[in-house]
């Protein structure tokens, strides 16, 4: 053993992939540190994946399914891959790309060009709503009108809601989002952070929203953000004859380029950094929490205006459009309503300016 | 922020500190008339008049000491020197009636590391002994007794290979400083908790924790090793409760920590005021103060602790630690709204005073003892624990017993260890592993053993058609 070990260190100084044994390593593995090649790289990334849509049930045959379609790396990543699993492994999915246009210039009609190059190299049909024909208004002018304060919480609030009207114009019956294990990772931290017990309770699930119109997953739940980093950095150098690249876009939003970095997303990378399984670790915690299932949960109704599910008389988009159309864009914005309270908590919290939150606002992956 | 936790009884406990004389008293009465006020009592806002928000009478912490201004999170402005010291005593008394931590008939072990928290606990468990025993050469019947404390240090010096005998002296002085009632000072080595002679004691310690090969791994086991030797001294001397100064700064780094390491499940069970988990239940009566208002106390009152061998933490802990500093700075509450968060989680059954029997001997000392929070807890006993940190095994893995009966021992002491130690403790290679486990204490492995027979009882009752397969002929 200890002679092999020798003679495979041998040449050119090379080690040999510890999955194939005979390759040549080509990158240290983010997940696991270890030494692999790219071919073994893409079939672990890949078939991770598979393993976790076959072991959730995450999609029954037939279903037609949406990807929420930023431009961005996760969901440009998850188009392709899911696309070619449905492939490979005939789950029998009919898939669509979802894109929501929030009308902000130089930022997503660029990323929607990306998107819209994705339509066509891996042949997904696409669909994109805009806030101005959902809403009447584009994030240009209601950042004209109130300005860069809170239009984060405009946006956000408008974006739920896009995707799942655009889901329902699709006809699908999931929509699935890039969500990667850094992401969610992050949330468990900050739930703790912020002292949400409820929301700590089901931020690990893999699905939500079973209850309501369009249930929502993320195939990405255990997938490395670095890893996605890295899956179209090989492919644009190797392999796959056919595919040349993964086209994808990565510009911060321009409202909001404070909300990129926060000290959560940096203290995940630090831990990263020392003990790479320590992501998956906080997912197996936020798992386990022993939390008392009867946390009360807001009774689910329908909005009196637009018929979207609300805990309220009106949904959240309609108090915020009614305070756009009247002229009064305060209206919905802080602890006007108790119930509104729990909402209104995300987007106080992006739009400080100290944010622990990282998330970009405006990708699609929220 | 202070008082958010509603424990806040300070204004019960005024008498005992109030230290004021009458002219000053009524000179700033004075001057709180002229002055109208219209200081609102919430948050840190400064008050204007430098004046006490609760009793609206002396002036702040930060008017009377600006040399510990900027600790307390903000409680140097609104609290005067008394306010905040009887809040604070009164969130640890509070936390003490409410659990049932302490009872007249108690044995009380204090463990003191030298550092600030440790420090207070010992200055208010002594207050409290003090105040019972005043009481009890006051009354007439004397049917309360007066619980007995001691203190424990316990002597990390093999394992950090420093010199100690200097802050041991200091330490002794302190506790020697703290009568009557007398306090016996125990200072035990790490390495006691073997049971062979003292050379071999040593080989065995290090011998332990050189195979541990994770920064983080070693350092956590060396707080379990802490604990065993606690639990030691207590056993052997016969005390009945050890208590830790945990604060909630501390609480708020392990609930971070048990998170990052994959401890969801059990994490409910280290946070409590009570763990009983432990031969002696463990009590954490500073679980609601906050590291920099204990650290504001003893500046105040000149408390004095030994700082010499608080070691910095390191790997995945000293991450943890250094970004809940920072959240700490950003906002001053951040860490009790984790320990709150954390609260939420549900306990487990061991985490609470067991009761012992109907024992009317100490009728009174019942009568008198309020007990707001022991609510019966309805969840079962955990089946096992874990081997190296003791926490609860989410479910013992029985699709593995057959592994386990016909497997060799390294695979027996990986089933009956949680994944966090099987990842950054326990060695991977079988032979190393066995290693380790040879230099556990007994009491580790003891434990172990009866986890391993608990699961073989249970085995043998589902299963039993199977043969039995034990080749271990007891």
């Amino acid at each position: 053993m200890m002679a092999g070990e020798g003679s495979a260190a041998k040449p050119r100084g090379g080690r040999l992939c510890t999955i194939c044994n005979g390759r040549r390593a080509a990158l240290k593995r983010p997940k696991t540190l270890e030494q692999i090649c790219r071919e073994c790289f893409y079939e672990v990334f890949e078939d991770e994946i598979h393993r976790v849509i076959v072991d959730n049930h995450l999609f029954k045959r037939g279903e037609r399914v949406a990807i929420g379609a930023s431009g961005g790396k996760d969901s440009t990543v998850l188009a392709y891959v899911l696309s070619e699993l449905n492939n490979r492994h005939d789950y029998g999915l009919d898939l669509f790309l979802l894109s929501v246009d929030e009308g902000i210039t130089g930022y997503r009609d660029d990323s929607l060009e990306t998107v819209k190059r994705n339509e066509i190299q891996y042949g997904l049909p696409l669909k994109v709503v805009s806030y101005k024909e959902l809403y009447g208004w584009t994030m240009d002018e209601i950042v004209k009108l109130i300005g860069l304060k809170n239009n984060c919480t405009f946006c956000g609030v408008f974006r739920r809601q896009a995707l799942d009207r655009g889901a329902t114009l699709l006809k699908v019956d999931k929509l699935v989002t890039g969500h990667n294990a850094d992401d969610i990772a992050e949330t468990v931290l900050l739930n703790i952070l912020r002292g949400d017990i409820a929301r700590l309770s089901r931020c690990t699930s893999i699905t939500t929203g079973e209850d309501g119109p369009i249930p929502r997953c993320k195939p990405f739940k255990y997938t490395y953000e670095k890893e996605i980093v890295i899956y179209p950095y090989l492919n644009m150098l190797f392999t796959y004859a056919y595919f040349k690249k993964l086209d994808y876009f990565s510009t911060e939003c321009i409202y909001s380029p404070n909300a990129y970095r926060g000290f959560a997303r940096e203290f995940i990378k630090d831990l990263e950094r020392i003990r790479p399984r320590a992501i998956l670790d906080i997912i197996q915690s936020g798992e386990d929490f022993r939390i008392s299932t009867f946390t009360k949960m807001p009774e689910q109704g329908n909005c009196e205006r637009c018929g979207y599910i609300s805990s309220q008389k009106w949904c959240k988009a309609c108090v915020l459009l009614e305070g756009l159309n009247r002229g009064l864009p305060k209206m919905g914005i802080g602890r006007t309503r108790v119930l509104d309270n729990e909402r209104d908590k995300d987007t106080r919290q992006t739009n400080g300016t100290k944010s622990i939150e990282s998330k970009q606002c405006g990708t699609l992956d929220f | 922020m202070a008082c958010s936790s509603g424990t806040c009884q300070s204004g019960c406990y005024k008498e005992e500190y109030s230290v004021n004389d009458e002219n000053k008293t009524q000179k700033l009465v004075k001057a709180n008339c002229e002055g109208s006020n219209g200081v609102s009592a919430r948050g840190g806002v400064a008050n204007g008049h430098g004046l006490c928000i609760k009793c609206k009478v002396n002036e702040t912490i930060a008017a009377t000491h600006p040399d510990v201004t900027g600790r307390g999170g903000g409680d140097s402005l609104r609290f005067c020197t008394d306010c905040f010291r009887s809040n604070l005593f009164g969130k640890f008394k509070f936390a003490v009636t409410s659990n049932g931590m302490i009872t007249p008939s108690d044995n009380v072990l204090v463990a003191f590391s030298g550092g600030t928290s440790s420090r207070v606990a010992l200055q208010f468990v002594h207050e409290m002994q003090f105040r019972a025993q005043k009481n009890f050469d006051a009354s007439r019947d004397r049917s309360l007794p007066v619980f007995g404390v001691g203190v424990a240090y316990i002597d990390e010096s093999t394992v950090l290979s420093n010199d100690s005998d200097r802050a041991i002296d200091e330490m002794n002085l302190i506790v020697s400083s703290l009568a009557p009632p007398a306090k016996h000072f125990h200072v035990v080595p790490t390495e006691n908790i073997y049971s062979v002679d003292s050379t071999a004691r040593r080989d065995r310690l290090s011998e332990l924790l050189n195979a541990v090969s994770d920064t983080t791994g070693k350092e956590d086991l060396l707080v379990q090793l802490r604990m065993l030797a606690l639990q030691k001294i207590a056993l052997e001397n016969g005390y009945t409760k050890l208590v830790l100064g945990t604060c909630t700064s501390r609480i708020a780094c392990h609930v971070l920590e048990a998170t990052v390491k994959g401890q969801g499940f059990s994490l409910a069970a280290d946070i409590q005021y009570v763990d009983a988990r432990w031969e002696t239940p463990v009590v954490l009566p500073l679980r609601d103060c906050l590291t920099e208002e204990l650290k504001m106390l003893c500046s105040l009152d000149s408390l004095k602790s030994v700082e010499a061998f608080q070691q910095p933490r390191s790997g995945i802990n000293g991450l943890i630690s250094s970004f809940v500093n920072i959240l700490r700075e950003e906002n001053p509450s951040r860490e009790s709204t984790i320990v709150r968060t954390a609260g939420k989680l549900t306990p487990f059954c061991f985490n609470r005073i067991p009761e012992v029997g109907n024992d009317n001997s100490h009728l009174a000392s019942q009568r008198r003892q309020k007990k707001y929070n022991l609510k019966p807890n309805e969840s079962l006993p955990p089946k096992s624990f874990c081997l190296v940190c003791n926490s609860p095994l989410k479910k013992p893995d029985d699709t593995n017993l057959d592994e386990f009966y016909n497997g060799k021992t390294s695979a027996q002491i990986y089933m009956v260890a949680c994944s966090s130690c099987q990842y950054q403790i326990l060695p991977k290679e079988p032979s190393s592993l066995e290693f380790f486990y040879s230099r556990l204490p007994q009491s580790m492995t003891a434990l172990a053993k009866d986890n391993l027979n608990n699961q073989k009882l249970l085995r043998n009752q589902i299963q039993d058609c199977l043969l039995s397969d034990s080749d271990d002929g007891t």
